[in-house]
């Protein structure tokens, strides 16, 4: 297929190592922080790390839209799927997300109607099948995803489809790449722009980390020789004494973003004074509610929801794992406790997750494995 | 949930302009275009399938460009080692 295997060449990949090795300066330890969740699952599918000098360390960032739903939202999300007349439509990635009082898997079994859906369109469908029930979608995802949702409420509105709503749990990148650079506990060198939600955003957002922070941010692609070339870019920038946002998704991003996709979410969303991220807490202006003029597709505004904030199990440290302080394996539960079958913390949860993306690819190495045992 | 697959746009859709048919690893499916309305896709251009829309259209010119950026490195790789190789430091 095209715009994929070729950017899979294993040679190539060899080639950049190489040009990455040459770039790292002799005893500097480079931390970069790969943004979005889809680039921590090609770096584990692919094993990138392999391809890299040890002195290069990719830190997981909190860019993997199921992992910072606070377990309070699955709760709320499961309370409106027990209303007779709902039917619960979600991604496939959010129906293992534990709440605090079980899963969307638990509340199913337990004879709420929740289906899985491609596609908040799929959602919209059944409202039209289903006019007896009240079909709600529960929209999650940042800006890459938040335009689809908006867009399928206009379609409802322009056709008057009253039996649709959506539990708007869509949240925005930027504040929470704000919080982890003002975090205290955490060294990075640069970022990996996350590709797909910047098709939408473009990478203008960004510059504010370079020109405020002075750290390098290349906006990368999902393939590996992307992102090898994305870690590239960030240490030739370090290395020239440089901190820019580059592009090196340009095939797919335009630096403008899609005018068409903001406007669409600006049409029909607005933001929530606060939003409660899992791991990193409260962060103002950092979620999207709808708007009033869309009221009657707010599912928020359609059923009471209880709204309480249900605190992660003690064992669980999702949250030093979005924060990138700790790596996923050095959690207490990890693989034990918690696994993709029975996940304690959502990282163990979605493809996107760090800690299932470690655990499904193996790559927890007999370096990694004396590491953790000498701790 | 937040992978975005490329397609190959197959058919617009003469009676639902907001649709196309896309081909997606020889899958083909019904695509919405709406969030492309600005410079809509045509017939064997690439676009980006996120949850059922086309959110961006892909480049061939931008990816070919990158792809020639990764081929150069390459060459310029394999002509170090060929000159390492010729190479008879004394």
């Amino acid at each position: 297929m095209r715009f994929v295997d070729e950017y899979r060449d294993a040679d190539k990949a060899r080639a950049l190592a190489a040009r990455i090795a040459a770039l790292c300066e002799p005893g500097r330890q480079y931390r970069f922080m790969e943004v979005c969740g889809g680039h921590t699952h090609t770096i584990y599918k692919h094993g990138l790390e392999d391809y890299l000098p040890e002195t290069v360390t990719l830190v997981h960032g909190p860019g993997c839209p199921v992992c910072v739903i606070p377990m309070g939202r699955v709760d709320d999300a499961v309370h409106i799927a027990r209303q007779s007349e709902v039917i619960l439509t979600s991604f496939g990635d959010m129906m293992r997300v534990p709440g605090g009082e079980g899963s969307f898997f638990d509340a199913k079994a337990n004879g709420a109607d929740i289906r899985m859906v491609y596609s908040p369109l799929d959602a919209l469908k059944l409202a039209r099948q289903h006019p007896d029930r009240h079909v709600v979608f529960m929209a999650i995802g940042f800006e890459t995803t938040a335009p689809s949702t908006a867009m399928t409420v206009l379609r409802a509105a322009a056709e008057g489809i009253t039996n649709f709503s959506v539990f708007c749990n869509h949240v925005t990148i930027i504040p929470a790449i704000k919080a982890i650079l003002d975090s205290p506990d955490l060294r990075l060198d640069g970022f990996l722009g996350p590709g797909h939600v910047s098709t939408v955003i473009g990478a203008r957002p960004y510059e504010f980390i370079a020109a405020e922070y002075g750290k390098p941010l290349v906006v990368a692609g999902f393939e590996p020789l992307d992102l090898l070339q994305s870690i590239y870019l960030l240490l030739k920038q370090l290395s020239e004494g440089r901190a820019e946002v580059e592009n090196q998704y340009r095939r797919v991003v335009p630096w403008d973003g899609n005018p068409v996709a903001l406007r669409a979410v600006a049409e029909v969303m607005e933001l929530r004074p606060y939003f409660e991220w899992r791991g990193l807490g409260f962060i103002s202006h950092s979620a999207l509610r709808v708007r009033d003029t869309y009221a009657a597709f707010d599912a928020e505004r359609r059923f009471t929801v209880p709204g309480v904030r249900v605190a992660d199990p003690k064992s669980c440290q999702c949250g030093e794992v979005l924060k990138g302080v700790l790596k996923p394996w050095e959690c207490k539960v990890f693989g034990t406790a918690c696994t993709p079958e029975t996940p304690i913390g959502t990282c163990m949860v979605s493809p996107e997750g760090a800690c299932a993306a470690y655990y499904n690819f193996g790559r927890f190495t007999r370096s990694r494995v004396k590491e953790a045992t000498a701790r | 949930m937040c992978l975005g697959i490329p397609g190959e746009v197959v058919e617009v859709l003469s009676d639902r302009p907001d649709l196309a048919m896309v081909d997606v690893s020889g899958v083909r499916r019904a695509i919405n275009i709406g969030l492309l309305t600005e410079d809509p896709p045509k017939a064997g251009e690439w676009v980006l399938v996120h949850v059922g829309f086309a959110l961006s259209k892909i480049d061939e010119a931008e990816a070919r460009s990158a792809l020639e950026f990764l081929e150069s490195l390459g060459q310029a790789y394999a002509d170090e080692l060929a000159a390492l190789r010729e190479s008879r430091i004394e």
